[in-house]
C-alpha cells in the first residue's frame, strides 16, 4: 500500500471529514463549549438534585436489568435459531428485527395499550396476580426489553454460526456431557459477543425515549427516567441544566462502556493464558 | 450427530420458550397496533389516515427520509472508499467518530440542535436575522434525522467492501479505467447488497425518528408534524371520542412499512446468502 494504486482518496477523505464536522462534530462542539462554560456551582445543583439522581439511578438500573433479561433470552433466541430446524424459522428471524424497525413512539403506544389494567395482557395481570405494569417501573423494563432485544441476538448469532463442529466432538468424544461441552466449550467462546451485546442493549436503553415515555407515566423520582427530566427542563426552556444532565449522562455512559470494555479484554487475555 | 445436538425434550423446550417469547414479546404487540386502529371501525380509520394533518405528516417523514438517504448515502460511500481502501493515520480514530451517533441518546441529539439553532445558540440569531426559521422548522427536523441516521451506511459498506478487496479495482486502474468509471462500473456493482442493506436501516430508522424530532420540531400539526409525532398528538389529545383509535390506525401505517422494510431486509440478506453460495461452488 506504499504506492497508492487507486484514485480519489483526497476527495472521498474530504467529503467524509465535511459531513463528519457538519453533521456530528460542530453540534458536538456546541455542547462541549455549553458545558464549559456552565460553573461548577451550576454543575453541582443540577446533579445533585434528587429528581435527576433518582432519574440516573433508574435509567441506569433498569436499562441494565433490561440487557441482563435480553442476555439470556438472546443467547436462547441465537441458539435456538442457529442450532435447531423448525416451521416458520425464518419467519422469526426476520422478526428478530422488529424492534428496530418499528419506530419507538409506535412501540410506545403499543406496549402501553397492552400492559394498561384494561389491555390484554395488562388486565389479567392485574387482576389474577395484582401487578400492574404500565405507568410502573415494571413497564419500563418491559419497554426497554422490547427495543434492546435485537442486539444480543444479533451479536452472538454469526459466532456461534462459526463454531466449529470438530471443537464439540472432540469435547464429547473425550466423555463430556452435552451440558458440560455447552459450559465449557461453546459458552466460553460467545463471552465476547455477550458482553458486546450487553453494552449495546445497555447504551441503548439509557438513552432510549420513544417507547419508554408513553408506559412510564413519567412521576418525578418514581417513573421518570434521565432523558424525560432532559426534556422537561428544555420544556421551560433552562438549557444549561439540560445541557449539565445530558453530560452527566455521557459520562456515567461511557464510564460504564469503558468498564464493560476492560472487562471483556481482561477476560479474553485470562482465557488465553 | 448425537454429539452435536441436545435430547429431544430439551430441544422442544428451548423451542417452545423462545417462540413463547417472541410471540409474547414481538407478535402480540404488532397484532395490538392493527386491533386498536380498527377497534373503532374502517371508517375512523381510514378518516385518520388520509386526514390532511396525517398526510402532511406523512409527507414531511418522507421528506426527511429522502434527504436522509441522499447525503448519508453518498457521504456514506464517499467515506467507505476513503476507510476500505486506503490506511491514513487518524483512520481508526475516524472509524470510533462515525459510530458516535448511535451512543447518544436521541433526546441529547434533539438538545445538540437547540444549542446550535436555539435563540442564544451559535448560529440562531444569525438565522433569525436573515428570517430564516430552523428550530422548530422543518429545517432542524432534517438536521436531527441526518445526525441520527449518519453511520448506516458506511457501518454496512465497509465491512462488505474490504471483503470483496480492491484487486478488480486495481485491475481496472492498471488498464487505464478513471476514478468515477471504476466507482460505477466495479465498486458499486459488487457491493450494492451491502449499500441497499444499509440504506434500508438509514430509511427504517428515519422514519420512526422521535427523541431528537420531538424535541426540534415545535410539533405544530400540518406544519412540522412527522409521523410519529401526529401519533403522539393524537394519543395524548383527549378531545375527541376516536383519538385513541385515530393514533393507532397512523401507527399502523408506519408498522407496515416496518414490516415493508424486514421483507426488503430479509430479501437482500437471502440474496447475499445464494451469491456467497453460488462463489463457494465457483471457487
Amino acid at each position: 500500500m506504499s504506492t497508492r494504486v487507486l484514485p480519489g482518496f483526497r476527495l472521498s477523505l474530504g467529503i467524509t471529514l465535511l459531513w463528519l464536522g457538519l453533521i456530528v462534530m460542530l453540534p458536538l462542539a456546541a455542547l462541549a463549549a455549553r458545558a464549559f462554560g456552565l460553573s461548577w456551582g451550576d454543575l453541582w445543583r443540577v446533579w445533585s438534585d434528587t429528581r435527576v439522581l433518582n432519574a440516573l439511578w433508574l435509567s441506569f438500573g433498569i436499562a441494565a436489568a433490561a440487557a441482563l433479561a435480553n442476555l439470556c433470552f438472546g443467547l436462547l433466541l441465537a441458539w435456538v435459531l442457529v442450532r435447531y430446524r423448525f416451521p416458520g424459522r425464518r419467519l422469526v428471524d426476520a422478526l428478530i428485527d422488529l424492534p428496530f424497525a418499528l419506530p419507538t413512539a409506535v412501540a410506545g403506544i403499543a406496549l402501553t395499550s397492552l400492559y394498561a389494567t384494561t389491555g390484554w395482557l395488562g388486565g389479567p395481570l392485574h387482576d389474577w396476580f395484582g401487578l400492574d405494569v404500565a405507568f410502573t417501573r415494571l413497564g419500563i423494563f418491559i419497554a426497554l426489553v422490547f427495543v434492546t432485544l435485537p442486539f444480543v441476538v444479533r451479536t452472538v448469532q454469526p459466532v456461534l454460526e462459526n463454531i466449529p463442529n470438530e471443537v464439540e466432538e472432540a469435547a464429547s468424544s473425550l466423555g463430556a456431557g452435552r451440558w458440560q461441552v455447552f459450559r465449557r466449550v461453546i459458552l466460553p467462546e460467545l463471552v465476547p459477543a455477550l458482553a458486546t451485546g450487553f453494552a449495546l442493549a445497555l447504551a441503548r436503553g439509557v438513552g432510549e425515549y420513544g417507547s419508554v415515555v408513553f408506559i412510564s407515566g413519567n412521576l418525578p423520582n418514581k417513573t421518570e427516567i434521565l432523558p424525560q427530566v432532559i426534556v422537561g427542563k428544555l420544556d421551560q426552556f433552562k438549557v444549561g441544566d439540560a445541557t449539565a444532565i445530558a453530560v452527566l449522562m455521557l459520562l456515567v455512559s461511557f464510564v460504564l462502556l469503558l468498564a464493560i470494555n476492560l472487562t471483556q479484554r481482561w477476560a479474553q487475555r485470562r482465557a488465553a493464558a | 450427530m448425537s454429539a452435536r445436538t441436545e435430547p429431544r425434550w430439551v430441544r422442544n423446550l428451548l423451542i417452545t420458550v423462545a417462540l413463547g417469547f417472541v410471540g409474547l414479546f414481538l407478535v402480540v404487540p404488532l397484532v395490538a397496533v392493527f386491533w386498536e386502529g380498527f377497534a373503532a371501525g374502517v371508517k375512523v380509520y381510514w378518516d385518520a389516515i388520509s386526514d390532511p394533518d396525517a398526510l402532511h405528516a406523512i409527507w414531511l417523514t418522507i421528506f426527511a427520509m429522502l434527504i436522509s438517504l441522499g447525503i448519508n448515502g453518498v457521504a456514506g460511500v464517499a467515506a467507505a472508499w476513503a476507510i476500505a481502501r486506503f490506511q491514513f493515520r487518524g483512520r481508526s480514530l475516524l472509524i470510533t467518530l462515525i459510530d458516535v451517533p448511535f451512543s447518544i441518546s436521541p433526546v441529547v441529539v434533539g438538545l445538540l440542535f437547540v444549542l446550535l439553532f436555539g435563540s442564544s445558540g451559535w448560529f440562531g440569531p444569525w438565522f433569525k436575522a436573515q428570517g430564516i426559521p430552523v428550530l422548530y422548522a422543518v429545517p432542524a427536523i432534517v438536521l436531527a434525522t441526518l445526525f441520527i441516521t449518519f453511520p448506516f451506511v458506511v457501518r454496512e459498506l465497509v465491512p462488505v467492501m474490504q471483503a470483496v478487496g480492491s484487486e478488480e479495482e486495481e485491475a481496472a486502474r492498471v488498464l487505464g479505467a478513471r476514478g468515477w468509471h471504476i466507482l460505477w462500473r466495479i465498486t458499486l456493482p459488487n457491493v450494492k447488497w451491502g449499500l441497499l442493506y444499509g440504506l434500508i436501516l438509514c430509511s427504517a430508522r428515519a422514519i420512526g425518528e422521535f427523541g431528537a424530532v420531538s424535541i426540534v420540531s415545535g410539533h405544530i400539526p400540518g406544519k412540522t408534524a412527522t409521523m410519529p409525532l401526529h401519533i403522539e398528538l393524537l394519543y395524548n389529545d383527549q378531545s375527541g371520542a376516536y383519538q385513541y383509535n385515530a393514533a393507532f390506525a397512523c401507527a399502523s401505517v408506519l408498522t407496515l412499512m416496518a414490516l415493508v422494510t424486514l421483507i426488503a431486509k430479509a430479501v437482500v440478506e437471502w440474496r447475499v446468502e445464494r451469491k456467497q453460495r453460488g462463489d463457494g461452488i465457483h471457487a
